[in-house]
């Protein structure tokens, strides 16, 4: 029996890094995605503190899910996602200030970013802790890696360097589109496209 | 006349050179999931436009008038994220009396303008600039929720005809919609400069 429970487990951690990746195949979560996406760092940055928020907000949905009243339920996901961002913010002003003042308002934003909200809707509100959690952290990773290819993509060929280190030869002109909004999207629609892609051979 | 130009400058500036959906990615879910067709993208502009005054102007209120007096700016997502649902929760209850098949076109879309970026963006907006006078905050609520009917009708009108391209299969949907997007981010750059 503990073996099926762990065979299920793996199979909620794994369904969140790619079948169910929370960008690239529900779509949610996508004004983080395109704003923090400059370049790697931020996007890193962004990343843990949305698996910090998502943990902890599907634990606490997840221990109080028989108190929830339905018609409430929303609001009381919002709050409790609202402390746990103010945390996270209050954290980065205070060990990482200069990351927060590059991110700016899209840490708070993270209150309102779907990925949270739909877990504690489709997963915490309904399953124990352990799930929760387990949900929590693949889904967080799948954000974080996603976030980081579209990142490292857009800062290569904007810049020519990954995470602040020059790797691109001297003779590399810098796409400065890439830095603009316009990158953001084309990019991500291209990944997309990639994705449907492959998903599309493998069925 | 001096405030006058402020706040008409603000106000363009906030709604075509600033736009919240096409150069600080807010707003981005309804963007790619209500713009299929114009008329509800037109009644989700109208209805995030409602939404995003009175709560630009409430936080504002309440951010000048009790957090910072009493030095409370720890609870401030906090009581923004309420008064947000709250208007939300207004509008719901009224299209659901008013217009009910409008209603069901929504779906969840409508409840989910909660947690519409845009909306919370703009409220930490006006407290990052740090507006300092009622009338420019509530000026500049109206100006991001037009801009962001702006976008998304604009967006459903392409849309509308991109059903009749001859898209790549891969393309087809949501990548599509991130390229038009893309590309839309680029007119709108010809504004920049217009106003400081």
């Amino acid at each position: 029996m503990a073996n099926a429970s762990g065979v299920e487990l793996s199979k909620t951690f794994t369904a969140g890094l790619w079948q169910e990746n929370p960008v690239l195949r529900l779509l949610l979560g996508m004004c983080p995605t395109l704003a923090v996406t400059a370049a790697v760092k931020p996007a890193l940055t962004m990343g843990f503190s949305v698996i910090f928020v998502l943990v902890c907000s599907n634990i606490v949905v997840s221990l109080m899910r028989n108190l929830l009243k339905s018609h409430l339920r929303i609001l009381m996901f919002t709050l409790t996602i609202a402390t746990f961002v103010t945390i996270a913010d209050l954290f980065l002003k205070a060990y990482l200030p200069e990351m927060s003042e590059t991110l700016g308002p899209y840490i708070p934003l993270i209150i309102v970013n779907c990925i949270i909200i739909c877990r504690a809707e489709a997963c915490a509100s309904q399953n124990g802790l352990v799930v929760s959690i387990v949900d929590a952290v693949g889904m967080g990773l799948g954000f974080t890696i996603t976030l980081c290819v579209l990142a490292g993509v857009r800062e290569l060929l904007a810049t020519g360097m990954f995470a602040g280190h020059a790797i691109m030869p001297r003779a590399f002109v810098p796409w400065a589109a890439m830095g603009l909004p316009v990158g953001a999207f084309i990019t991500l629609g291209l990944i997309l496209a990639l994705v449907n892609q492959i998903t599309k051979k493998q069925a | 006349m001096d405030r006058v130009m402020v706040l008409l400058m603000g106000f363009i500036s906030i709604m075509i050179i600033n736009n919240l959906v096409l150069t600080k990615f807010l707003g981005i879910c309804p963007f790619l999931g209500v713009s299929g067709r114009l008329d509800m993208a037109f009644g989700m502009g109208c209805a995030v436009t409602f939404v995003v005054t009175l709560s630009g102007t409430l936080t504002w209120l309440i951010d000048h008038l009790i957090l910072r007096p009493y030095g409370l700016q720890v609870m401030q997502y906090v009581s923004f994220i309420l008064v947000i649902a709250g208007a939300v929760q207004l509008v719901e209850m009224y299209v659901r009396k008013f217009f009910p098949s409008l209603y069901e076109s929504f779906g969840i879309f409508l409840p989910l303008i909660t947690t519409n970026c845009a909306i919370l963006g703009l409220c930490l907006f006006i407290n990052l600039w740090d507006v300092d006078n009622l009338a420019e905050a509530v000026v500049l609520s109206v100006g991001a929720g037009l801009g962001f009917t702006l976008a998304i009708c604009i967006m459903a009108g392409i849309r509308e005809n991109l059903l009749l391209a001859d898209v790549p299969t891969c393309l087809k949907g949501a990548p599509i919609t991130l390229i038009t997007a893309g590309l839309l981010t680029l007119a709108f750059m010809g504004f920049a400069g217009m106003v400081r």
